[in-house]
């Protein structure tokens, strides 16, 4: 099973790199954008099938490691 | 005075950092990072700045689960004093001994060189030695400094006299390098034997090198 975990900062944490990235397509004349958020992407091979299982042993390694609470949200999204 | 100095893969101001304790007369003992057990007679745990673990996934949350790590936290716990200089402030957040979290510089640039810091709150062994409002010129150099922390922990910081040194100019007005919330450069734990900032002072111990107000912050340790 494969295991994407996408962390961003929190809402109402301000994201610098988002406001540089969104400035510059500004200045490309892409029209439009209302936010630009730049978050990573970590992607997890795990050799178990068990969705639950592995949905919490990931959400532990958030916790633990993949992410800073106190500054960054995660998502789990679970591939077969 | 004995300090202890840890020392992960990508430190680099360990030896600045013994250099300044060993000019206040303290003996000092570099700690590998594998090491699980601290020496027994320390007076102080310096969490050195460099960039461990080559500051991958995110400044300081790798090098947490390092052995000397746990033996660090039960130093802390048991009332031992811990300092983290830039990368070990960063170290002792992501760890969990001190609150808030260090984020990318607003500008997103590394920023390297001189700045005035306030003193916020002397009630504490580090800065004891300061007087309140004394502003001393220390050293930044870092791309991870933005300090942050939310509201509520914010309001504790100040209820507990746990903000240390603000950035500011050199009459002592706040001038924010970073994005750092409310300017701040240093703080404490609770507890107040837990401190961590972005400034280098084992950077500024001597005159001719810009600046020797690093003496009088870590000379505090000395008088304990």
């Amino acid at each position: 099973m494969t295991a994407i975990v996408n962390i961003s900062l929190k809402n109402g944490v301000l994201d610098s790199q988002g406001k540089a990235v969104h400035h510059a397509l500004d200045s490309l004349h892409f029209e439009g954008i209302k936010d630009v958020r730049v978050g990573k992407q970590i992607i997890l091979k795990i050799d178990n099938d068990d969705h639950d299982k592995v949905r919490a042993d990931v959400t532990q390694m958030c916790e633990d490691l993949l992410a800073n609470t106190v500054i960054e949200d995660y998502d789990i999204e679970l591939i077969k | 005075m004995k300090v202890a100095i840890l020392q992960f893969p990508g430190t680099n101001c360990e030896y600045d950092t013994v250099y300044a304790f060993k000019k206040l007369g303290a003996q000092t003992q570099i700690i590998w990072h594998k090491e699980t057990a601290l020496p027994t007679d320390i007076d102080l745990v310096v969490v050195a700045g460099g960039f461990s673990y080559g500051d991958y996934l995110r400044s300081g949350a790798i090098a947490k689960f390092s052995p000397i790590m746990k033996a660090v936290k039960e130093y802390a716990n048991s009332g031992g004093k811990v300092l983290g200089i830039c990368n070990g402030f960063q170290v002792l957040t992501e760890a969990g001994l001190l609150p808030g979290a260090l984020k990318r510089n607003e500008s997103l640039h590394f920023i390297s060189r001189h700045h005035n810091l306030k003193v916020i709150n002397n009630d504490n062994i580090f800065l004891e030695k300061l007087t309140l409002n004394d502003v001393v010129n220390i050293p930044i150099a870092h791309h991870d400094g933005n300090y942050f922390i939310d509201p509520v922990g914010l309001k504790d910081l100040y209820a507990n006299n746990q903000v240390l040194l603000k950035y500011t100019d050199e009459n002592g007005n706040e001038s924010n390098p970073n994005g750092s919330i409310d300017s701040i450069a240093g703080i404490c734990n609770k507890e107040k034997n837990v401190f961590g900032l972005m400034p280098h002072p084992e950077r500024a111990m001597e005159l001719i090198l810009g600046s020797d107000d690093g003496v009088k912050m870590l000379e505090g340790f000395l008088s304990a």
